[in-house]
């Protein structure tokens, strides 16, 4: 049985990237199985989605343990440790990871030894953001071997019907750049072995004991505690007010935010807690005089380590 | 018949479709949402010719459903966990009108805390309210026996309400290759609602009024109810038969997998099961002479059929995804009821795990098998264990101190010394 693993953040579209893996698997005759998780829905949290795909019935069910494939379309994700995206991983475990560190940067940085492919990030325009899941699909298609052009892009067709023929075709040409970049990686992914009955590690059961309510009941008593919660890490995309064009309407913005995450001094100007917002950019879309811009947060970052180089020299 | 990939929730809304349903009334909780969004969308495009109201409350929704299938029409709803708790109150109500319509439960753990992922106590709550419970395993059992509920709710022998159970996540959100039958065929084989003395008409408004009542005529209608629940199992016998007949996939009151010459045995119901079917595949290669038994019904509780599965079996593991406070593992104590007294009956090892959605890993299975083997050898069964590592302690007492040092951090104390860790 393969077994693949796709991480991402919400909004990423790791949920229809693993779909389209399992629709292209079944079109080559597999049986498949494919799946999303995560806990409350919202934008910029890590998720991961898995596909597993076998000649007969799957019986296996939940969380995989031993991914032949993880697939990271966020490098950003892999030093957080809620979005476990080494977990389980094995001697054979391929590495599909968005970035544009090297291969061995990465064995180095998770002392591992496993095979490593990166694929380089396109954002310098926001919107190929969009396309990181067909990126994605299309690599791993190669790296399995047993994908052809032509599932895959009917998968792609399958999948993303209801967007329409232009978004499809973007979709399939983003796809098949990567089937092609990874190329001389073909088939490197291969299928664990399974685990016997005969010979494995008994689980370490115990017993729980009695805790008294003030420990065991599920609540924290406190207040401000969202405060401690670094959620401005979710944001995939930041705004940035342009004061220039700001009118000091002092309400607009900083009502809309849902987080709270704008406030208006004393002279009317909005500041934007960047630690808090999880950047929705409902702020962007209300503010009357449009003096609120998008840009990417790996765009944002760049410039933020470009203002740091300024300073210092 | 084509073969396509579905969602749990796929599944349920296309059992709905293919069954002709006229009237949907609906409300949102996730992880059931996708279901009445699929519906939504079919019938905004035409796709389906059924009356969909969007309720307050599953309170009302259920309420709504009832009133519906008691003016004659055939009625589809879905719900999950917290929802389903709070049509408690209609749940039994709508039973008790004998009211045939079709509910999907998309089990899901109940608060507090919260969770999203599946669990069974919302489904158990719902025990003993007079709807007959099927549990599915697959997302091609969701729409089977979407279809095969509406025939086991409009019987004559039965005319009650049935809930079709599927796993939040585990079936819900997870596709596999499901048969879709042919809308022919699956219209053929539902067929007409046929709502006998039930002679609704907008032109001829009547009441449906439901007495009060003492004691005495309370407990009739009361055993009526139970005697028409047990039926369900002829009932289901039948319909399933003739489902096997046109569609060619069979189904049990209680499914066995492997039992043929089994000395020991899984018992669980839900998705997991399948997972416990990997394992007795697993172990069966390393020589073990296990299977798996698993009831699709819940109530009526199919016990001649557990007695015939398990008398030659000599222990049993029960795998609960449920807990009763303060007693544990519902399907442990029923199954306990069934097969006690009964001659050269099995050791049955209880087991909680799963709750929450927590994984039930295979080397999890093969220690269950273990210790069910063991517990043959000793001639007694071990206390009940919850499937739970040492690991998710120590994560679990990680998460205590950062609520502690959160706690002393922002000063707000809750008034115990001792903080959030035992063991400091």
């Amino acid at each position: 049985m393969y077994r693949i693993r796709f991480h991402g953040r919400g909004g990423q579209g790791m949920k229809t990237a693993s779909r389209i893996l399992g629709t292209a698997l079944f079109l080559e005759g597999y049986e498949i199985q494919d799946a999303p998780r995560y806990g409350a829905e919202r934008r910029g949290a890590p998720i991961f989605a898995y596909v597993r795909a076998d000649k007969k019935t799957i019986n296996e069910r939940g969380i995989i343990t031993r991914p032949d494939l993880i697939i990271v379309a966020d490098d950003s994700l892999i030093p957080v440790p809620a979005a476990g995206v080494l977990a389980g991983i094995v001697e054979h475990t391929v590495l599909l990871i968005n970035s544009d560190e090297s291969e061995q940067t990465w064995q180095h940085r998770l002392n591992i030894r496993n095979k490593i492919i990166t694929l380089p990030v396109e954002t310098e325009d926001r919107a190929e953001l969009r396309f990181i899941g067909a990126t994605c699909t299309g690599a791993a298609s190669r790296l399995l071997g047993i994908i052809s052009l032509a599932s895959l892009e009917q998968a792609i067709k399958d999948e993303l019907a209801e967007l329409g023929p232009q978004i499809i075709d973007k979709n399939i040409h983003k796809a098949k750049q990567a089937y092609e970049k990874v190329a001389p990686n073909e088939n490197c992914v291969s299928q664990g072995s399974e685990i016997t009955a005969g010979k494995y590690l008994p689980p370490d059961w115990i017993d729980l004991p009695f805790e008294a309510a003030h420990i065991s009941a599920p609540n924290v008593w406190a207040s401000a505690t969202s405060m401690k919660v670094n959620t401005g890490v979710w944001r995939t995309l930041r705004p940035i007010i342009d004061y220039e064009r700001c009118n000091k309407c002092w309400w607009v913005c900083s009502t809309f935010c849902p987080d709270s995450a704008i406030t208006v001094d004393e002279s009317g100007q909005p500041h934007i807690d960047y630690d808090h917002c999880k950047g929705c950019m409902i702020c962007v879309a209300q503010c009357p005089p449009h003096a609120i811009e998008t840009i990417s947060e790996q765009e944002a970052a760049a410039q933020d380590k470009l203002k740091e180089e300024e300073t210092t020299s | 018949m084509t073969r396509q990939l579905l969602t749990g929730n796929g599944a349920a809304a296309w059992g709905a479709r293919l069954a002709a349903t006229d009237y949907i009334p609906a409300f949102p909780i996730t992880p059931q949402t996708e279901i009445i969004e699929a519906l939504a969308n079919w019938i905004d495009y035409g796709e389906m010719d059924t009356r969909m109201v969007t309720m307050e409350s599953e309170h009302s929704m259920i309420t709504a459903a009832g009133a519906a299938a008691a003016t004659g029409v055939r009625v589809f709803s879905a719900t999950s966990s917290q929802g389903l708790l709070y049509a408690m109150e209609m749940l039994y109500t709508v039973a008790g009108w004998r009211a045939p319509f079709v509910l999907t439960n998309v089990s899901r753990g109940l608060a507090a805390p919260i969770t999203l992922e599946s669990d069974h106590n919302d489904i158990v709550a719902a025990r003993d309210s007079g709807f007959l419970q099927l549990h599915c395993s697959t997302c091609q059992e969701v729409l089977d026996n979407t279809l095969i509920a509406f025939r086991l709710a409009e019987d004559k022998r039965v005319r009650l309400p049935v809930i079709v159970n599927l796993d939040g996540f585990y079936l819900s959100f997870t596709r596999e290759p499901v048969e879709l039958p042919e809308a022919s065929a699956a219209k053929e084989y539902v067929g007409e609602y046929d709502p006998e003395n039930i002679q609704f008409r907008a032109s001829a408004p009547v009441s449906q009024a439901v007495a009060v009542l003492g004691g005495s005529p309370y407990s009739y209608f009361r055993y009526e109810t139970h005697l028409a629940v047990q039926n369900g199992l002829t009932v289901f016998n039948e319909v399933a038969d003739e489902f096997a007949e046109k569609f060619g996939r069979q189904y049990k009151t209680v499914e066995a997998y492997r039992m043929e010459d089994a000395e020991l045995a899984f018992v669980m119901m839900g998705s997991f099961s399948t997972k416990a079917m990997e394992a007795v595949d697993k172990l069966r290669d390393s020589g073990w002479a296990i299977g798996l038994c698993r009831p699709r019904m819940l109530r009526p509780f199919p016990i001649k059929q557990f007695q015939e599965m398990l008398s030659h079996i000599k222990g049993i593991a029960v795998i609960d995804q449920n807990i009763s406070m303060g007693m544990g593992g519902v399907l442990h104590t029923e199954l306990m009821a069934a097969m006690y007294g009964q001659p050269d009956a099995p050791v049955i090892s209880s087991f909680i795990g799963g709750l929450g959605g927590r994984d039930i890993t295979m080397e999890e299975f093969f220690e269950m098998a273990n210790t069910a083997r063991n517990a043959v050898e000793q001639g007694q069964a071990p206390s009940p264990r919850l499937l739970y590592s040492e690991n998710e302690l120590r994560e679990m007492r990680k998460l205590q101190s950062i609520a502690k040092v959160e706690r002393d951090e922002l000063g707000q104390s809750s008034g115990e010394n001792s903080g959030g860790n035992t063991h400091e």
